[in-house]
């Protein structure tokens, strides 16, 4: 054996041995979905590294549906959802030989927020069916009998684009199964769009997270019928399913999780997991005190 | 020379031969160029069958011309009924695009005049120069410039809520299309033979009756090729009305309204839809559409320049 052949034999035994090695010491979580969780998602991914090196969570966003596709596919281990998966896509991932497992890993109140310039602390639910569906009827602000100081009247109807999982929910939940957003609504491409252009425009009203609500905006109590008693959206009527639109955040496995996917989501679970997710600005599942 | 000694006729072939290094050089260079020539041709066929194949699923299983061009409802991410009519966002692409060049016409071909038969030595090279300059500013920054400056102003002059409209958008895509514009339509007033002005000039015309009775006539079929290309500008422009229309899927009524354009759907949307599932291939079914339209304007564009530049 020549020198320069025994080189590079040694070093390509060391490379397998490295390699051997990785794939032995780490076992890769994949994790894909939701742009409302995908905040938390990081953050979970991290703290568990953190505490199981040996484990490396990969988190994507996408957009609720995005992930579920993935899960359809098999390319994930968990998909994120700030919606329920659908019948059809459950049957689509049934024929593939998956079994999508819903776990319910916290709770996200969807606040309605206007400009600081709106004149009242509340609005019920088919107020907002009446400005955001089609041909709901109010198109300015006098419709619904109210006065905007610094706004001519006309609504400026703010909205996420079509594949968040926040407008699918808002859909479902303000506008009713078969309902449909109206036209001409502002799309903005996330959240944080949505309140910047909400503070700026004395006419607008738009929805998101309870997370990105600031003390730069009015953040409106909602009531399920004209008339009745609102609820303020926080953590807790999050949780007890007393604010109206108030949606459950979830993570889909498919089958029962295993092993390290199972370990990872009942640290999720934990205390400590779920004081990560409160942290960031949602309900945990259940009542937790976090320092 | 290694074979010397063969007979005179073939001495004086070699001698001819010049297959040395530099002859390899030079045929290496022609293919290189040949290859890098003919490379265009490559890219755009295979840019169109790409984005044929991708888009051709939705075409021939989904696609419902009537629905699919003359309703403006979009929303293609509703599971139980999708919705793909994209007549609001042409209607969106068009509008801006038209104000554009309400805009940019008189101003490039003002520029373009002035460049070309007016300004003369430092004047001209500078204003070349600017023009130049304006016309390499990134697309983004146009964004910007509609989102953040002329947003407010919007709002503050004309009293309107939202200052995202076709209004900002179509001022915004006017100066961006305005440079190409000016170089081509002061190309075309160049191509036109000095003897006519000349002889106009003779005849007793003013430097202004020259322009406008002689030099402008004659140059017509450029500056309408430089129009189309300003038209072919503003039809592909994504980043600009992507952030100064509103992105707002609707049928203006005023240039107040907010709208949305073709391209900025498609980058707005298309990083998160299922690869291979009906939404993406919607999605690429508008880019074929917009693929069409630009190469249509630009072909017809380059057509009618060439035209002049042979009578």
């Amino acid at each position: 054996m020549t020198s320069k052949s025994m080189l590079l034999s040694i070093s390509l035994a060391v490379a397998a041995a490295l390699a051997s090695g990785a794939v032995s010491a780490r076992t890769e979580i994949q994790n894909k979905g939701s742009d409302t969780l995908v905040n938390v998602a990081q953050s979970w991914a991290e703290q568990y590294g953190k505490i199981n090196p040996e484990v490396a969570v990969a988190v994507s966003g996408g957009g609720s549906g995005t992930g579920i596709a993935a899960l359809i596919n098999g390319t994930v281990d968990i998909a994120n959802a700030s919606r329920k998966m659908k019948d059809k896509e459950i049957k689509e991932a049934e024929a593939k030989g998956h079994h999508p497992v819903e776990n319910v890993v916290g709770y996200d109140a969807l606040a309605i927020f206007v400009n600081k310039s709106f004149p009242l602390n509340s609005i019920s639910i088919p107020e907002l069916a009446k400005i955001y569906g089609r041909d709901g009827g109010a198109t300015k602000w006098s419709d619904l009998g109210i006065t905007i100081p610094g706004c001519k009247d006309e609504i400026v109807v703010v909205s996420r684009q079509n594949n968040s999982g926040t407008y699918a929910y808002f859909q479902e939940a303000v506008l009713g199964e078969k309902g449909k957003f109206r036209q001409g609504t502002l799309d903005m491409h996330g959240s944080k769009d949505v309140a910047d252009l909400v503070e700026k425009t004395p006419c607008a009203i738009g929805y998101s997270g309870l997370a990105y609500a600031t003390e730069h905006l009015k953040t409106l109590c909602i009531s399920p019928e004209k008339g009745k008693a609102c609820v303020k959206p926080t953590e807790d009527t999050a949780f007890d399913g007393t604010y109206p639109i108030a949606r459950p955040l979830m993570m889909y496995t498919d089958g029962k999780p295993k092993a390290d996917v199972k370990k990872y989501m009942d640290w999720i679970m934990s205390d400590v997991g779920q004081c990560i997710l409160a942290k960031e600005g949602y309900a945990p599942v259940r009542k937790i005190s976090c320092k | 020379m290694a074979n010397s000694t063969t007979a005179p006729g073939a001495a004086t072939a070699a001698a001819f031969d010049r297959r040395d290094f530099d002859w390899y050089v030079d045929k290496a260079v022609q293919a290189i160029v040949f290859v890098c020539g003919i490379s265009a041709i490559i890219f755009v066929l295979g840019i169109f069958v790409f984005v044929t194949k991708e888009g051709l699923g939705f075409i021939v299983n989904h696609m419902n011309f009537h629905e699919f061009f003359l309703t403006p409802y979009w929303s293609p991410s509703d599971a139980d009924d999708p919705e793909y009519g994209i007549l609001a966002l042409m209607a969106g692409t068009a509008s801006v695009t038209g104000l554009a060049m309400l805009v940019a016409i008189p101003f490039s071909l003002g520029a373009a005049i002035y460049i070309a038969e007016f300004a003369s030595g430092k004047t001209r090279e500078t204003l070349k120069v600017l023009v130049e300059l304006l016309a390499a500013i990134p697309s983004v920054v146009w964004g910007f410039i509609g989102l953040v400056i002329m947003n407010p102003l919007i709002i503050k002059w004309f009293d309107v809520p939202v200052g995202l409209c076709v209004l900002n958008a179509g001022i915004i895509l006017g100066l961006m299309a305005a440079p190409i514009m000016t170089s081509i339509a002061e190309d075309a007033l160049k191509a036109v033979p000095d003897r006519y002005r000349e002889a106009a000039e003779a005849m007793g015309a003013t430097r202004w009756q020259v322009t406008y009775k002689v030099v402008l006539p004659a140059a017509k079929n450029g500056l309408l090729g430089g129009v189309l290309l300003g038209v072919g500008r503003g039809f592909g422009e994504t980043m600009a009305v992507l952030m100064a229309t509103g992105h707002a899927v609707n049928i203006p009524n005023s240039i107040f309204d907010s709208v949305r354009a073709l391209t900025a759907t498609i980058a707005a949307e298309l990083g998160e839809t299922v690869v291979g599932g009906e939404h993406y291939q919607a999605l690429f079914t508008i880019g074929i559409l917009l693929f069409l339209v630009t190469f249509v304007v630009n072909l017809s564009a380059d057509l009618i320049v060439r035209g002049i530049r042979k009578g």
